[in-house]
């Protein structure tokens, strides 16, 4: 069976709290924090982007995969709404810097947050069907919302890392189930800066919908209940709504807390759910059964099993951990200079 | 002057993945890559990796900066020995630039280091950060 | 090998110069040395220039330079070492001079700045340090001197108050120079308080931006003694290369190319550096007169900070440096800095120094140091009274 033989997280150290961007908008802190559960997030200083955060986190991974030789890998896949470029991948570039070129397959995947979840998909059915001994999926976002919007308060960056094979498993893939729609809730048009939303259109039939829809249909086949799993993670546009979907599924607190990082991280979209499998991979013992499922506008959901074998207690320390990332030598930011570093100020070119 | 993304895309190999010369007769290691060691006018030679941790040498705080950099400024430059002892140039991120000091422990990160404005290649390579972890 | 001697020198105006072009700038110091030589005719031209392509837009200077200079014909070439450049091409000229293949020849330099936006002059000026492994990352020149600096400092202990009396002393010679760019006294209190470029160095540790030409006339004593003019021998001319890039320097604290540059001079000129009276060198920054100072081996590495605070190198101490105020008052056009050190050093050997800036006690011998880059090249030059 395929499954994940590295992991890898990257965060940036910059963080904007919610007060500060609700002072400059007029907006009610108060409502942001306590109705979305939303204290701060990430911020991408200029000379980070989608690549360079995939890039760290691709070579964490490596560090867990330990023997893994990157000219062994056959396939980079990377998702996100965030490629730097329009008409250029960021899988190469990746491919480039950590030594896997030329023999590979690259592509970069684009489905709003659902991007690296799918990323991981196509690389879990690469290894499992014996087309390659190793396949790389990472899940970035450096997501920008509008100035003012909902989103503001919470698009942030980060990537997870996955290296996908079939032996030296740190987490097995037991079964994945995919669901989706095509339900508008949130779009970005060719050559805009900022995307859309349907407002709360986004939530009981968008996110809700296809993260039940996905999630009841894998626990159904695999014949499993929350009550089988140490722990779960969903996508988490904020920090209300995986919380919500996982007291709906039969999950606790308990379960989704080590993976539920969107109130200090804010919205990484892609990255969201990985991101927060990487982080429940940090703290998992030998032969816990961990719960995922992203949600990516449009829309849809993957959701998987993963079982952890012994391998995580060696591998576990060989590069940084998620929550340290998150939660240590942090640098906030004003607003001025989280717009300076967004691109949000109009210059002379 | 706008030149052609070859020039960039021929350092990647350095830029990417720090690659580096070490010659075979002085054991010493150069980087960027070169065909003859300076000292001894060898030149077999082996490609090695340099190692991403090391310390400030020597530093300043960039605060008048060229153009493509303004609104990175004020920001760190430094020379780091690698634990191997090899040397490289690179900006200091994530970091208060009063931080900066020489004996300071670093990383090495892949960054974007420079753009051709909103339209033009993006440049990528490596920087330090402060070694926090 | 013939004897070469330096007969006549001449400056244009320095500064921001707006109403004169690069070809006039040069003309008109070209001209200044000719008169000032007495020479009916020139055998060649030696023109340092460091970046007409990027300053103004003209290569080719060999041909343009000496038409406008009114001698078509003349076998003229430019010579580019970066800011050594102008240093580089009175070696060139020295060189055809002591072979014995030309009798009179000019060795000049020029640059002409202020036509392009600061912006441009900064990438201009970047392009004498390694491209893709210091400009890349965003470093400039005040950056790299910089670095020189803090490690200086890290090492040797030099101080914020021993920077800033590099720049007090060459003001205070620069004052009296007629042809500097910034002909003023500052304190030592101003240049700390001044804006910061590049810790630790400050705008008023940096040379400025400089429209500006320089041209000597080199020949032989026999050519010499007939025009009758006072003339000074170069007795010794050397040059030394090192790495380009800061980070491959075995040491950051000195300059390997001035201290190989200065040994094979002095040994050309059969002197000891003690045997040296004085010398122009290459203060592009504050730092780097310190440097320098050490590593032509004046002073012990980490001593010439105090012998600059105890005023060795002033005017009137035992070691005078750039009594002309160096390139931090006098002004820095990159090409044209090497020849204007060879002009100060022949009118102080010469006892024409203007303004109360004469070093007393007839100095005899003089040199000059003129560096590229961040020290990757250096060119030395021993001068004797005839």
């Amino acid at each position: 069976m395929a499954g994940i033989v590295g992991y890898g997280a990257h965060l940036p150290r910059h963080r904007i709290k919610v007060e500060e961007i609700a002072k400059v908008w007029g907006a009610d802190a108060p409502s942001y924090k306590k109705g979305l559960m939303l204290r701060e997030k990430s911020v991408p200083p200029p000379d980070m982007d989608t690549i360079t955060l995939s890039v760290e986190a691709s070579k964490r991974a490596l560090a867990r995969a330990e023997m893994v030789d990157p000219a062994d890998i056959g396939a980079i896949y990377i998702g996100s709404e965030s490629h730097p470029y329009a008409v250029k991948p960021s899988g190469t570039v990746v491919a480039e810097a950590i030594g896997a070129t030329p023999h590979i397959h690259c592509a970069d995947f684009e489905f709003a947050c659902k991007a690296g979840s799918e990323a991981m998909y196509v690389a879990l059915s690469h290894v499992e069907a014996k087309q390659m001994k190793y396949a790389l999926a990472i899940a970035a976002d450096t997501s920008q919302g509008a100035p003012s919007d909902a989103l503001e308060f919470s698009a942030a960056a980060g990537a997870g890392a996955f290296i996908m094979g079939t032996d030296n498993l740190i987490a097995e893939c037991l079964d994945t189930h995919s669901y989706m729609t095509d339900t508008p809730d949130f779009w970005r048009r060719e050559h805009q800066f900022y995307p859309q939303h349907g407002g709360r259109f986004t939530g009981e039939e968008a996110y809700f919908a296809h993260t039940l829809g996905a999630s009841k249909a894998l626990l159904g086949k695999a014949g499993m209940k929350a009550k089988d799993f140490a722990y779960a993670t969903f996508h988490q546009p904020n920090g209300k709504f995986p919380q919500k979907v996982a007291f709906m599924l039969g999950f606790t607190q308990e379960q989704i807390d080590p993976g539920w990082l969107a109130p200090t991280l804010g919205n990484t979209y892609s990255g969201a759910s990985p991101i927060g499998l990487t982080a429940t991979l940090d703290v998992a013992k030998p032969g816990d059964l961990i719960f995922m499922c992203s949600y990516g506008s449009g829309a849809g959901s993957d959701a998987f099993i993963w079982k952890v074998t012994d391998r995580i207690n060696e591998v576990r320390d060989k590069a940084v951990h998620t929550r340290k990332l998150l939660s240590e030598n942090v640098i906030y930011v004003d607003y001025g200079t989280y717009a300076k570093y967004r691109r949000k100020i109009r210059k002379n070119d | 002057m706008t030149m052609f993304s070859s020039r960039n895309w021929r350092e990647y190999q350095h830029r990417y993945r720090l690659e580096a010369s070490k010659f075979k007769k002085s054991g010493k290691t150069y980087f960027p890559k070169r065909t003859v060691d300076p000292e001894t006018g060898d030149t077999e030679q082996e490609i090695v990796k340099l190692p991403d941790e090391g310390k400030i040498v020597t530093y300043t705080v960039i605060r008048v900066a060229p153009s493509k950099f303004a609104d990175m400024a004020p920001y760190a430059l430094a020379i780091a020995e690698l634990t191997d002892g090899t040397r490289l140039m690179a900006q200091v991120t994530d970091c208060d630039v009063e931080q900066v000091k020489i004996g300071m422990d670093v990383r090495v990160e892949f960054r974007r280091i420079q753009d051709e404005g909103h339209h033009g290649v993006l440049s990528y390579g490596y920087k330090f950060v402060p070694k926090w972890f | 090998m013939r004897d070469v001697c330096i007969v006549g020198v001449g400056m244009s105006k320095w500064g921001e110069v707006w109403r004169k072009s690069m070809r006039e700038l040069h003309t008109d110091a070209a001209l200044a040395a000719i008169k000032n030589a007495g020479v009916d005719h020139l055998d060649g031209l030696y023109v340092g220039c460091m970046s007409g392509g990027l300053f103004v837009g003209q290569e080719h200077l060999g041909a343009i330079l000496s038409d406008y200079m009114g001698m078509r014909g003349l076998p003229a070439m430019r010579v580019e070492s970066a800011c050594a450049s102008g240093g580089m091409a009175v070696r060139a000229a020295y060189i055809d001079v002591a072979s014995g293949m030309s009798d009179i020849v000019m060795a000049s330099g020029v640059e002409k700045m202020t036509d392009v936006s600061g912006d441009d002059a900064t990438y201009a000026l970047a392009t004498a340090a390694d491209q893709e492994y210091e400009v890349f990352h965003g470093a400039t020149f005040p950056g790299l001197y910089a670095m020189m600096a803090h490690a200086h400092m890290a090492k040797y202990g030099t101080t914020r108050e021993m920077l800033s009396m590099v720049a007090v002393k060459n003001h205070r010679n620069g004052a009296r120079n007629p042809s500097a760019q910034y002909p003023f006294e500052i304190t030592a209190e101003g240049v700390a308080k001044s804006v910061l470029i590049a810790d630790p160095l400050h705008i008023l540790d940096c040379s400025p931006i400089t429209d500006g030409a320089a041209a000597v006339i080199v020949t032989t004593v026999d050519v010499a003694k007939k025009l009758g003019k006072p003339y000074i021998k170069i007795t010794g001319s050397a040059v030394g290369t090192d790495t380009i890039a800061l980070a491959q320097r075995e040491d950051m604290t000195t300059i390997k190319a001035a201290t190989i540059a200065t040994q094979k001079a002095l040994k050309a000129a059969d002197k000891k550096i003690d045997d040296v009276n004085f010398a122009e060198v290459h203060d592009c920054f504050t730092i780097a007169e310190i440097v320098v100072a050490e590593s032509i081996g004046k002073y012990e590495p980490g001593k010439a900070g105090q012998a600059i605070l105890a005023c060795d190198t002033s005017l009137e101490g035992r070691f005078p440096m750039n009594p002309s105020g160096g390139l931090k008052s006098k002004g820095h056009p990159v090409g044209a800095t090497g020849v204007a050190q060879v002009v100060e050093v022949y009118k102080q050997l010469t006892g024409q120094a203007e303004n109360g800036r004469q070093i007393p006690n007839n100095p005899k011998v003089g040199m000059t140091q003129n560096m590229g880059g961040s020290g990757a090249s250096s060119v030395v030059h021993i001068m004797e009274v005839a």
